[in-house]
């Protein structure tokens, strides 16, 4: 299968759309967080590659070409954004301030688990980054010693797990308000979180997008200063 | 005509982003995109209406663009099979900490602003 497949251009973009396609009509029959449809549209392909013996880059010679995409579709998410200048302005302070707590709290409750879990210095920093989108993750794990291929598979699997729980953590701690579940997407669950925050609302997608470059730059800057306080 | 002059400031844009993203920054050419786009919005140098369109489309479509990306975690499996009770154990928890602590901060800084006008 694989010899005969590896000469093709579309079947990793046949198998991405469809698996998610699929994953999208089981979510509006049951809509149970775990049915993400992106973890399942993943896992379905993952399955299908498996039983077909087909390498991932016989997969990823078309797939690739979707996420090539990704950059684009990134930038175009500064159109919400300057949609709602006038939100961003009037809640400067609560933004800055929010995110900059919420990106101190995950990164020391990283260090406390990693350090209760006596894990190795080399795996806590591969996981200090996890927050944030993968191009900055991978820079952030590479200067401070991680593993760039473990943080990419932990920003991933952040990102789903985040946009999975969204709903239901905003209703257990009450966070009704689309700002806050903007930044609080943005800020956990990086572009997939944001992602998921587009089906919200047009205000809860244009903070989560603001929330990505802004922890991404306090990431960058927070991680070294408190590796060097703990090591 | 509409469709394509969109398509191409937004790919212009995010061959501008992957430019400077040869720069020795950890920044990634969608975010230096996602900058030049807001100034040129800003500054008035493109309208809503150069981009609006196609924008929405690409913002629409962004779900499925991450499939390969997740897909990929299938190459990687060793290293995180080793470790993977620490890593779903930090994952889950300190995710659950920054998504709760950013939304309950923010919720109460804009809620204390909005009763005091």
């Amino acid at each position: 299968m694989n010899n005969l497949l590896i000469e093709t251009t579309y079947f990793g973009i046949v198998l991405s759309l469809s698996t998610y396609w699929l994953a999208v009509q089981i979510r509006k029959r049951w809509s149970y967080p775990i049915f993400n449809p992106l973890l399942m549209s993943a896992l379905f392909s993952i399955m299908i590659l498996y039983v077909l013996n087909i390498d991932f880059q016989t997969y990823n010679q078309g797939a690739q070409m979707i996420t090539y995409l990704l950059t684009p579709a990134t930038v175009c998410l500064a159109i919400p954004l300057y949609k709602q200048t006038q939100i961003l302005m009037k809640h400067f302070s609560a933004i800055l301030i929010s995110l900059l707590c919420g990106c101190f709290m995950g990164l020391i409750s990283i260090v406390i688990l990693c350090f209760l879990l006596k894990a190795s210095e080399t795996l806590l920093c591969s996981l200090m980054p996890k927050s944030i989108t993968t191009a900055i993750a991978i820079g952030v794990s590479e200067l401070i010693g991680g593993q760039s291929t473990i943080t990419v598979g932990v920003v991933i699997l952040t990102g789903i797990f985040g946009a999975m729980i969204a709903k239901s953590i905003f209703k257990i701690f009450h966070i009704h308000h689309p700002v806050a579940r903007g930044l609080a997407l943005g800020n956990s669950a990086h572009a997939i979180g944001t992602a998921k925050a587009i089906e919200f609302g047009e205000i809860e997608a244009a903070m989560s997008s603001l929330s990505i470059v802004i922890s991404g730059v306090l990431t960058v800057f927070l991680v070294p200063m408190i590796i060097q306080l703990i090591v | 005509m509409k469709y394509i002059h969109q398509f191409l400031i937004i790919i212009l844009i995010s061959f501008l982003g992957e430019l400077l993203s040869f720069l020795p920054l950890p920044i990634p050419a969608s975010v230096y995109g996602l900058l030049i786009m807001l100034i040129v919005l800003y500054t008035g140098v493109l309208k809503l209406s150069d981009v609006e369109d196609v924008a929405d489309w690409f913002i629409l479509i962004m779900p499925v663009l991450f499939v390969p990306s997740a897909v990929s975690l299938m190459n990687v499996q060793n290293e995180l099979m080793e470790n993977l009770v620490t890593i779903m154990i930090v994952l889950v928890i300190s995710t659950v900490i920054v998504m709760v602590v950013t939304g309950k901060v923010a919720q109460y800084m804009i809620e204390r602003k909005e009763n005091h006008e």
